[in-house]
């Protein structure tokens, strides 16, 4: 048995999990939300993270009814993210570590939406949608490691989604990206200016742009999905990242995979949204083949690359057999949800 | 081909269709190939997407194919080896051209020199020429979108020599002048290029210095694509 306590932090979550072969213990976490048509700061972050992490630590451990001697790993997020929340996160994990006397293991934050995903959903071989506030990829695996066969190359899609927010003044509580979603029927322009424009002169509501800003934007994201599934041959889709809780996303997808007959999976909120489970999670995997990382080398880096260096080495992604669990949602090829 | 009414309402393209053959389908459109006024014929259909919202995407399937037609037309009239466009039907998003017979992808050729265990040296001409068709293309404005070494056709010479190349697979281009957007393009061929054939850094290379040597705009693109490159690396990757 081995058991993984996973921290998280790189952005506005901050959050803690315990994963014990393959199954959550238990994964709590806090958001640091900002008012409307704010975003958020990274010494804000870090200080909002620092105020609440020992009370969440303290949670996980007693949630899943452990104590720090029952622990055989510290997992916690190397990178990619914002510097000072991230460094917050990595101090603690690393105090805890030295203090409870157990190995470190650095994760990628990006590894860790994967590796949880194909564990929450038993995804055999996917081509993995990575969205996010920071991250829009896609990925899949390929000869030993993790390989971004696409990706933004200016702003990633939930970053997009925030910053409309911000312009049409939406609720950041619980995301932005949450209450973009609750909005909707359709137009077709996006610009500021077209928006304050129309909003003012009542050409549109706020509810016709999120809604023309979501199609728009999640036809993108499928279509550059499928054209990955055909170039590789792919069966099957994984959405991971806190704009993989997106409904409609999640409903466009599965509306292709039908067309394919591929499969898709997605995961709720407790998993798309970072998390502490998640990093605990890579960590396990990384930990049983015995990588883990010295104190010397436990930095923090915010631009750490989803492929080459980073991957979990040696896993032999498609022999892994992992069963469905909890907060799976399978859609399409399947009777229910 | 027999004259052909619609029938029940039926466009006339959708139940010749239906008598071709398909070849490929892809994420975008299905490939049939046909005889058309006595020739044989590639049929590019772009089918209705469910998953868009019905404006968005009866809008988007017409721009991507009048596109479509646009850039290989500016190519042709430049003197780019590209198929002759034959028929455009809008009704059904349908590009009737030419089929190009005796040829393989370059992917093919270069996969099957490799593993005959040629050296990439032999290579060299054929980079050489598809940089110089590159720079020519570009030089038009016209951006391909989708450059990999499947959209490259290299049609059998005579006395099996070399013959030319065809660039095929215009789906998602566009006419631009922007270094960045041919930046973009040049970048997306190196990505496909070096993920598909393994060890051919020198070879893609070889392919820049011949571009490079085509084309007087040329180092304004080589300077996006270097920005371009880094940019995946550096930008701050938050969330």
């Amino acid at each position: 048995m081995t058991v993984v306590i996973g921290f998280e932090g790189s952005a506005n979550k901050i959050g803690i999990g315990i994963v014990r072969d393959g199954e959550v213990l238990s994964n709590p976490r806090r958001t640091y939300i900002t008012p409307p048509g704010q975003g958020f700061l990274p010494s804000e972050t870090a200080k909002h993270h620092r105020g609440a992490i020992l009370t969440v630590l303290r949670e996980a451990l007693d949630e899943a009814g452990l104590k720090p001697a029952d622990i055989d790993c510290v997992a916690f997020t190397k990178g990619p993210g914002m510097g000072a929340p991230l460094v917050t996160v990595a101090l603690v994990a690393r105090t805890v570590a030295q203090l409870w006397g157990k190995p470190l293991v650095g994760v990628n934050h990006c590894i860790g939406h994967i590796e949880m995903g194909r564990l929450i959903t038993g995804a055999n071989n996917p081509t993995v949608l990575y969205v996010s506030g920071g991250n829009t990829q896609v990925i899949a695996y390929s000869e030993r490691r993790y390989r971004i066969f696409g990706e933004t190359i200016d702003i990633a899609v939930g970053n997009c989604l925030d910053r409309f927010a911000r312009v049409i003044k939406i609720s950041n509580d619980p995301s932005p990206g949450y209450n973009i979603e609750q909005m909707f029927i359709g137009m077709l322009y996006i610009y500021y200016d077209a928006a304050h424009k129309m909003l003012s002169s009542g050409q549109c509501t706020a509810e016709d742009l999120c809604f023309s800003l979501q199609e728009t934007v999640f036809s993108m994201l499928v279509e550059i999905t499928e054209r990955a599934m055909a170039h590789c041959g792919s069966q099957e889709v994984l959405i991971v990242g806190g704009v993989g809780c997106n409904l409609r996303l999640q409903e466009m997808m599965g509306v292709m995979c039908e067309e394919r007959g591929a499969r898709l999976f997605a995961t709720d909120e407790r998993f798309c949204i970072d998390n502490g489970a998640m990093i605990a999670q890579a960590g396990w995997e990384m930990f049983r083949v015995g990588q883990t990382t010295e104190l010397s080398d436990s930095w923090i880096t915010q631009r750490y690359r989803t492929s080459p260096h980073s991957a979990v080495k040696n896993v032999h992604w498609p022999d892994q057999e992992h069963l469905p669990g909890d907060g799976c949602v399978c859609v399409n090829n399947q009777e229910g949800t | 081909m027999a004259h052909m009414e619609p029938v029940n309402n039926k466009p006339a393209v959708s139940q010749f269709l239906q008598q071709a053959v398909l070849i490929k389908q892809g994420a975008e459109a299905r490939v049939y190939r046909g005889r058309f006024l006595g020739k044989s014929a590639i049929i590019k259909e772009r089918f209705q997407k469910l998953y868009r919202h019905p404006a968005l995407d009866e809008k988007l399937t017409r721009r991507r194919t009048a596109q479509e037609v646009r850039s290989i037309l500016r190519c042709r009239k430049a003197g780019i080896d590209a198929p002759v466009i034959y028929f455009v039907d809008y009704t059904t998003n349908c590009i009737f051209l030419e089929e190009i017979i005796d040829s393989v992808t370059v992917r093919e050729h270069i996969a099957s020199a490799q593993a005959s265990g040629q050296s990439v040296e032999a290579l060299y001409g054929l980079a050489d020429t598809i940089g110089k068709i590159l720079a020519k293309m570009h030089d038009e404005d016209v951006v391909h979108g989708d450059l990999t070494t499947s959209n490259i056709l290299l049609v059998k010479g005579k006395e099996g020599r070399d013959g030319k190349l065809v660039l095929i697979d215009f789906g998602l281009s566009y006419i631009s002048a922007l270094p960045e957007d041919k930046g973009v393009d040049m970048y997306v061929l190196e990505k496909a290029f070096l993920s598909t054939h393994p060890n051919t850094e020198a070879l893609f290379e070889r392919l820049l210095k011949s571009y490079t040597a085509s084309s007087k705009k040329a180092p304004a693109v080589i300077k996006k694509l270097d920005e371009v490159r880094l940019r995946g690396r550096k930008r701050s990757m938050v969330g």
